[in-house]
């Protein structure tokens, strides 16, 4: 079991949640349990079967991307942290 | 006594005087050890207990009185320099002097010049900055007024917009009676009165790509990053790139922001973190989403950390860490972000080499 951060622009997309727990032994694994069970979330996230590129995975306090990306390992107890580009400044 | 310090066993020569004499004037090669702190520094100041010791004040009083606590403390061979720095100067022998600031400005910044990282020195660097503000809204507001009272010499505010109701819950640098006010007018009024050293450059329009190159010429050396919208941030940051200006980058949302330094060529860059804004569709509307009034408080204020470390060359500026700071938890995050060599602005094979006006869809006001 994992815990997912979800960021305040997509908790719409999540019931409210601001973490969420999720199971998987990679990135993919863990995306897919959530977007199986909150279909809307996977639009934002996803370009294609892709990350989209506006959205970044933390695991462990690095990018994904510069990792293995979806393919990244997560062990028990690591925190990943979704992070979209966000503007607000106001 | 002067011909002996130009040799090679020469004595340490100790100022035991207070920070403002010293600045006012010194000899040169001495070391600077005001009184109180002797006890407490004396090892740090003269490593060496064998090496001889001379202390020297104004006119040799406190410098003789001294010289118990230096025995008491190991260093047995100290003496004072009888008549102090005025026999110094009434036999014409060199002085230095560090001051430049007036007794006004000493006063101001004390705080600052008792911090060996600011000191003199420093306060001098930041009297010669320039920072340019993007938005002078929630982010801007703590931004300048920090940076204004730490006395950054030159502020440059751009922002077209006035000052509304809803702006107050946060926009710390407007009152009420400035409502309707222009924005980047107000905060000149502000910041000049706090900080009359503080010379605040307007710019009351948009930044576009029209204008961006214009006011990015006109010598800023630090950008503080408080835009409101992804059009404007990444205009800004392809902007700041072919400028080689480094960006202090700062976000909101409701309970939730975010801190970064954007140094280019050097650290990542907003396109190495982030290479396309989202679409339209799927950009957080900023109207819609809310911010806790004190949220910009705490960003905005780290931005001014950074700005003013940069400034001063000083720690380690966040540059290549994602500092994410969530008020409900009250929680710092830090996660790395490192320079993408396919980064389209900053990499090695760039294909951004021209501004692009993303559509506006979130700059809008309510």
């Amino acid at each position: 079991m994992t815990i997912v951060r979800i960021p305040p622009t997509l908790r719409e997309q999540t019931g409210g949640a601001a973490a969420l727990d999720a199971e998987g032994a990679t990135v993919r694994d863990l995306l897919d349990d959530l977007t199986g069970r909150y279909p809307a979330l996977r639009d934002r996230i996803y370009d294609e079967n892709e990350l989209a590129q506006f959205v970044n995975v933390y695991v462990g306090g690095e990018d994904v991307r510069t990792r293995e990306g979806l393919d990244t390992a997560v062990t028990d107890g690591s925190t990943v942290i979704l992070l979209p580009a966000m503007a607000g400044g106001r | 006594m002067r011909e002996h310090l130009d040799e090679p066993d020469a004595p340490l020569l100790v100022d035991v005087r207070t920070d403002r004499e010293r600045r006012v004037a010194n000899i040169p090669g001495s070391v600077h050890l005001p009184m109180a702190e002797v006890e407490a520094r004396l090892a740090e100041v003269a490593p060496d207990p064998n090496r001889p010791i001379v202390t020297y004040c104004a006119t040799g009083n406190r410098s003789l009185r001294i010289l118990p606590t230096l025995a008491a403390l190991g260093y047995e061979d100290a003496r004072s320099m009888a008549g102090g720095i005025v026999a110094w100067q009434a036999l014409g022998y060199p002085t230095d002097s560090a001051s430049t600031l007036d007794d006004e400005k000493l006063a101001r910044y004390s705080r600052h010049l008792l911090i060996p990282e600011v000191g003199i020195e420093g306060q001098q660097k930041l009297l010669q900055t320039s920072i340019l503000l993007i938005g002078a809204g929630g982010l801007g507001s703590p931004a300048a007024l920090y940076l204004a009272a730490a006395g950054v010499g030159r502020i440059g505010i751009v922002d077209d917009d006035r000052v509304d109701a809803s702006n107050l819950q946060r926009q710390v640098l407007y009152s009420t009676a400035e409502l309707g006010d222009s924005k980047a007018e107000s905060a000149r009024r502000t910041l000049e009165d706090l900080n009359p050293d503080v010379d605040v450059v307007t710019y009351e329009e948009r930044l576009t790509s029209e204008n961006i190159d214009r006011i990015l010429s006109e010598g800023w050396e630090l950008v503080v990053d408080g835009a409101d919208n992804f059009p404007t941030r990444y205009l800004l940051n392809d902007a700041s790139v072919w400028h080689g200006i480094p960006v202090v980058h700062g976000s909101i949302y409701r309970f939730e922001g975010q801190v970064t330094v954007f140094k280019p060529f050097e650290g990542p860059c907003y396109r190495c973190l982030f290479p396309q804004p989202p679409p339209p569709e799927l950009a957080p509307s900023c109207a819609e989403g809310g911010v806790l009034g004190v949220l910009p408080g705490v960003i905005g204020s780290l931005q001014a950390n950074e700005a003013l470390k940069l400034a001063l060359d000083i720690g380690e500026p966040l540059i290549g860490r994602l500092l994410l700071f969530d008020a409900l938890p009250t929680r710092f995050d830090e996660v790395s972000i490192r320079r993408d060599p396919n980064c389209p602005v900053c990499g090695e094979h760039p294909t951004i080499t021209e501004y692009i006006d993303y559509a506006d869809f979130c700059g809008v006001p309510a």
